[in-house]
């Protein structure tokens, strides 16, 4: 059994890097290893590298060079995002408009703006699919608001939000709009313009890169405090010496994934669907989380009545397959997740969910396979459950 | 994050089901995270001759109620009832924070005692006999 390969479906949890990526990357650990700030040949071929990443970028983006900003991951992006903003606007206004479903590197920032700096959050509602309505978000601006934020597409259950809408409200508006689009890099097309934000997270891990390196755009005009201070680094916006072999793989890394978008995107799109047809059709009580077609290409979230989580992944595991929940016992944090209670499910029927996220490494094989194994393994647990489905789906 | 008797425990329970008619019954849920669990219980004389149970929860879960059950199925209602959600957890190694799994295994078990104590008193162990199996253990 060890000796099968996994097959992993946790894509949207981070992917393996490119080994593309790596090979662009490793002249920069021990040939160039030169510090971008240095004057000398070896730190102005550093500079280069990091410059070239920045115009690579801001090409597959549609924005402009300097607004590109390095970071260490996607939650650094949305934290600088989110408290820059806050802190640049503060005397102009203290409303920030969000939703239940951002990730909680929003949520738990916005938590604090609130608890410590006297903000004040409106979360907009999601519907059963978990869209935002952009009507909802026109209403609750105010004239103190400084801030809207809504995700890209949601991490949990995969649906795309109408963020193009949302962002010619607030530009109507003059709010500046931030997008997390840490799920969304590299698998949708992202136009800045097009989508009219002011600010967008990516995370590089998520596009076949390795972890530890992220992107803020961050629209010229844009008011945005720098929360980490030092060097003069990134246009005196983010202090701290540039990490270079990872911004290089980064961008190696987005440049791979829109290159290859317009066949990989049907391409997961079809495995996405089967995988989704097959497991409403053979497994009893099986409901589909996040909206039907207006989802992440590779993206499929369930919940099963009457079975725990974490209990479906361990079994998954035993199969061979690495796959995700958003169940409240496999996490640290504890309760139903707030993103399906904001959609409507709630209680017990929350604590059964399953995510499997889809990625260049997939075939038709292995969804046949995972079609295969898993509803034998929900069939299993459920013996072992004093809730039938039926209730449990009630 | 989980020892091998863990997933042993909870790819094989043993004791999974329901006792048609049993003596003894209980259905509780934990309070931290939405985990349930419900024992059945055949007792002849002073002893557990049976006992089935069902739970819906994580791997820790499964695995204490199935570790529970296989201690108590046997035992005299005395030695049961003096089964400690500690003693569970210190043989499956359950990680802090799946300490509540032991502990929830062990409420099911002592609600089910209670149940059957409800329609049989004087099956009630008294403090100086449960003190004397507890000697004898």
């Amino acid at each position: 059994m060890s000796t099968r390969r996994v097959i992993y479906m946790d894509h949207s949890a981070t992917t393996p890097v490119d080994p593309r990526v790596v090979e662009a990357m490793l002249p920069y650990f021990t040939e160039r290893y030169g510090n971008p700030s240095s004057v000398y040949r070896l730190g102005a071929e550093a500079r280069a590298a990091i410059e070239a990443a920045r115009q690579t970028i801001a090409e597959l983006i549609g924005a402009r060079p300097k607004e590109i900003l390095f970071t260490s991951c996607g939650t650094e992006s949305d934290n600088l995002a989110l408290r820059g903003v806050a802190w640049a606007s503060r005397h102009k206004g203290r409303h920030i408009i969000t939703t239940p479903i951002e990730h909680h590197a929003v949520t738990h920032t916005c938590e604090q703006l609130e608890r410590e700096f006297g903000f004040r959050i409106t979360y907009v509602p999601v519907d059963r699919d978990g869209l935002v309505d952009p009507e909802d978000v026109a209403r609750a601006i105010t004239d103190e608001t400084i801030l809207i934020s809504v995700m890209y597409a949601n991490n949990e259950v995969g649906t795309i939000e109408p963020i193009a809408e949302i962002g010619q409200i607030a530009r109507e508006r003059g709010i500046p709009f931030h997008t997390d689009a840490v799920q969304a890099g590299g698998q949708l097309p992202i136009d800045v313009d097009a989508l009219h934000v002011d600010l967008l997270s990516l995370s590089g891990h998520k596009f076949y890169a390795p972890k530890g390196v992220g992107a803020l755009y961050v629209r010229e005009g844009t008011p945005l405090l720098p929360t980490q201070t030092g060097g003069g680094q990134e246009f005196h916006r983010r202090a701290g010496t540039e990490n270079v072999p990872y911004i290089v793989g980064m961008a190696k890394a987005l440049e791979l994934a829109y290159a290859s978008l317009d066949e990989e995107a049907p391409r997961l799109q079809r495995l996405r669907d089967r995988l989704i047809e097959g497991v409403l059709e053979r497994i009893p009580g099986a409901r589909l989380t996040g909206h039907r077609t207006q989802r992440l290409p590779g993206h499929a979230s369930f919940v099963f009545g009457g079975v725990d989580g974490e209990a479906i992944l361990m079994y998954l595991d035993r199969a061979n397959v690495a796959a995700s929940t958003g169940s409240a016992c496999a996490s640290s944090e504890s309760g139903p997740s707030p993103v399906l209670e904001a959609m409507g499910i709630t209680g017990r029927q929350a604590l059964g969910s399953l995510r499997l996220s889809l990625g260049r490494e997939n075939t038709e094989e292995d969804v046949e396979y995972v079609l295969r194994v898993l509803p034998p393994i929900i069939e299993k647990l459920r013996e072992f459950s004093p809730i039938c489905p039926d209730a449990a789906l009630r | 994050m989980y020892k091998e008797i863990v997933i042993e425990h909870f790819m094989n329970p043993r004791n999974v089901g329901v006792i048609e008619n049993p003596d003894g019954y209980a259905q509780v849920e934990s309070s931290v995270c939405g985990d349930m669990m419900e024992i059945y219980l055949r007792i002849e004389g002073d002893r557990i001759a049976d006992i089935k149970f069902r739970t819906f929860g994580c791997a820790a879960a499964i695995a204490s109620s199935s570790l529970a059950s296989e201690w108590i199925k046997g035992k005299t209602i005395a030695e049961a009832a003096q089964i400690t959600d500690e003693q569970i957890a210190e043989e499956l190694g359950l990680p802090e924070p799946k300490l509540h799994c032991s502990v929830l295994a062990i409420s099911a078990l002592h609600a089910a005692l209670e149940d059957y104590f409800k329609r049989h008193p004087e099956a009630r162990p008294s403090i100086a006999d449960a003190a004397a199996q507890g000697n004898d253990a």
